[in-house]
């Protein structure tokens, strides 16, 4: 006797697989799927006078792409991601490495843990501090005109380079982490038969480890660029507001000028900009990611 | 010595780590009203205007029943979909798992804008319970991360071993499964708490009037006169968080010494 079809459908792993997962997936379609899908809805609307009107309209995209203050602060906030993630995923390499390859296998979890800590310490403080640390009268200054380097304290708040130094600090353990990874992962027979082979230690390390560490660099990539671009608190605190980026411009027009479809307008414009980027560097990191032969 | 100049990196990597925690415990204790060196004196005074301030009290209170309630639910989401993941093969996992996981590189502005439109779309007050649902969404991927980690290390023949000696599904989940998985999700809920505490941006968006610990301090932040006093909170908050993040990490290692598993190390 063959079982009913219910009985066999409720066998199957597929269909366990499904009822396992649908709590989570329900929750997802409905606090971030169905969401997201409302906000691209929203840029398409007309802003009426403390009311959305819900007709189909192009208008708001214009209306932000013209605008040069857009503009201007669509190219920063890009500009900023990507310094971030370089001088995050750069700095993050050598340490990755040394965890991976220098440090005593039993002493590998501690340098992870020590690496975690600051992330999980409350991002606003950590923020401010940087504040604290690159004021006129600040840490640096103090150290500075206290050893008698600079005569004048030097002003480094208000700018690019000091949103991005705290930016890479708040994304460190983001790009350490999928590199040490990735690293962990090469079998170190590999670097012997490089080394066996007579390539020096230099060129092992670009054509055997660099290149099977790269799944992990790109990973650090992209799980620092796109969150980056929306920071809002690190515009605010450390650039004195004075360099807003999106996220500035975005909570501007939902709150505060509460005009919530050019709002959506340019949360959908940068996060498309955004993902056109991130596709491009993955189109041409593809060879990398292939998996292993 | 193997490899000085790495090492010597890593150390300098370290300060550049620590730099602003550091700093936190130093302003904290010093009279000086204004942030900067030379310090004054030595005092508990910030930490007393700390304790005696009624609306961080209020802050701290929200932040705690949001924390604790985004504890328990993103860890039971994080358990349905962790053991999905591990255990079973369906068509369209990939792009499930996608989107579940979706709000651990989505920018939080997003996430919160979104919510906050289809919130006040459909006319839901925003109170500590919408700053929930925000947060078991931004959470629930961190869950997964870790859980997966202790439900992959678990060893599939324990299971059929209890079916055979004739343990139903249930049975056998709260005698084998649970105990071996216990550790991984208390490291979850531990880490789904510590990220709840600290989120500002989704709370930003969704408390409405209610204040929660994060959006009391960045309005704190534009006055002067209150620094210090953030200082000594931010000093409390360390403390706190280096414990919870040791008891997490000790739960971690004795999930993976149970199962028998190599310690991949991280929390991420």
């Amino acid at each position: 006797m063959s079982a009913s079809p219910w009985k066999r459908l409720k066998q199957s792993e597929a269909f366990n697989g499904y009822v396992m997962v649908s709590p989570t997936l329900i929750y997802a379609i409905l606090m971030l799927a169905a969401p997201l899908g409302m906000i691209v809805a929203y840029s398409f609307f007309k802003d009426g006078y403390l009311e959305v009107i819900h007709e189909f309209t192009f208008e708001n995209y214009i209306q932000a792409w013209t605008d040069p203050i857009f503009q201007a602060i669509l190219f920063r906030s890009v500009l900023v991601s990507m310094l971030v993630t370089l001088v995050t995923v750069v700095l993050a390499f050598p340490i990755a490495y040394f965890i991976s390859f220098v440090v005593p296998a039993q002493k590998k979890s501690l340098w992870l843990f020590l690496i975690t800590i600051p992330f999980w310490t409350s991002y606003l403080i950590r923020v401010f501090q940087w504040k604290v640390i690159l004021n006129y009268n600040g840490v640096i200054n103090s150290i500075l005109t206290g050893l008698g380097i600079v005569d004048q304290p030097l002003q480094m708040l208000n700018s690019v380079g000091a949103i991005t130094v705290t930016l890479a600090h708040a994304y460190a353990p983001f790009a350490i982490l999928p590199i040490f990874v990735s690293l962990e992962k090469i079998d170190r027979s590999f670097l012997e038969a490089g080394r066996d082979l007579g390539e020096s230690p230099f060129m092992t390390f670009w054509r055997v480890t660099l290149p099977l560490a790269m799944p992990g660099v790109v990973g650090a990539v992209m799980i620092v660029f796109i969150p980056t671009i929306g920071d809002y608190v690190t515009p605010e605190l450390i650039g004195g507001g004075k360099l807003p980026m999106v996220a500035n411009m975005i909570q501007q027009n939902m709150l505060k000028i509460d005009n919530k479809p050019l709002g959506s307008a340019i949360a959908v414009s940068s996060m498309l900009v955004v993902a056109v980027i991130a596709l491009v560097f993955l189109f041409l990191n593809r060879r990398f990611l292939r998996g292993p032969k | 010595m193997k490899s000085p100049g790495l090492r010597l990196f890593a150390f300098a990597y370290l300060i550049f780590l620590y730099a602003p925690i550091v700093l936190l415990p130093i302003f904290a204790f010093n009279s000086g009203t204004i942030i900067a060196f030379p310090l004054k004196g030595f005092t508990l005074h910030w930490f007393d205007q700390l304790f005696s301030n009624a609306t961080l009290g209020q802050a701290l209170r929200n932040s705690l029943i949001i924390a604790v309630s985004t504890a328990i639910f993103a860890t039971t989401l994080g358990i349905f979909a962790a053991r999905a993941s591990t255990r079973y093969r369906f068509p369209g996992k990939p792009g499930i798992m996608g989107l579940i996981m979706l709000p651990l590189v989505l920018p939080e502005i997003i996430v919160a804008v979104s919510l906050l439109i289809v919130l006040l779309g459909i006319g839901v007050p925003l109170s500590i319970f919408t700053v929930i649902l925000g947060h078991v969404l931004a959470a629930t991927p961190y869950a997964i991360a870790v859980l997966n980690a202790a439900f992959s290390s678990l060893d599939k023949s324990l299971e059929e071993a209890a079916y055979d000696l004739g343990e139903t599904k249930w049975s056998t989940f709260r005698l084998i499964t649970l105990p071996l998985v216990l550790p991984g999700i208390v490291s979850s809920m531990l880490m789904a708490f510590t990220i709840s505490l600290d989120e500002f941006i989704i709370a930003f968006f969704l408390a409405g009037e209610q204040v929660t610990l994060p959006t009391y301090i960045f309005s704190q932040l534009r006055f002067p006169k209150q620094i210090p006093m953030i200082m000594a909170l931010g000093t409390c908050l360390v403390i706190a968080s280096i414990v919870l993040l040791t008891i997490a990490e000790y739960a971690r290692r004795r999930g993976i010494a149970k199962t028998g598993a190599k310690d991949t190390g991280g929390f991420l």
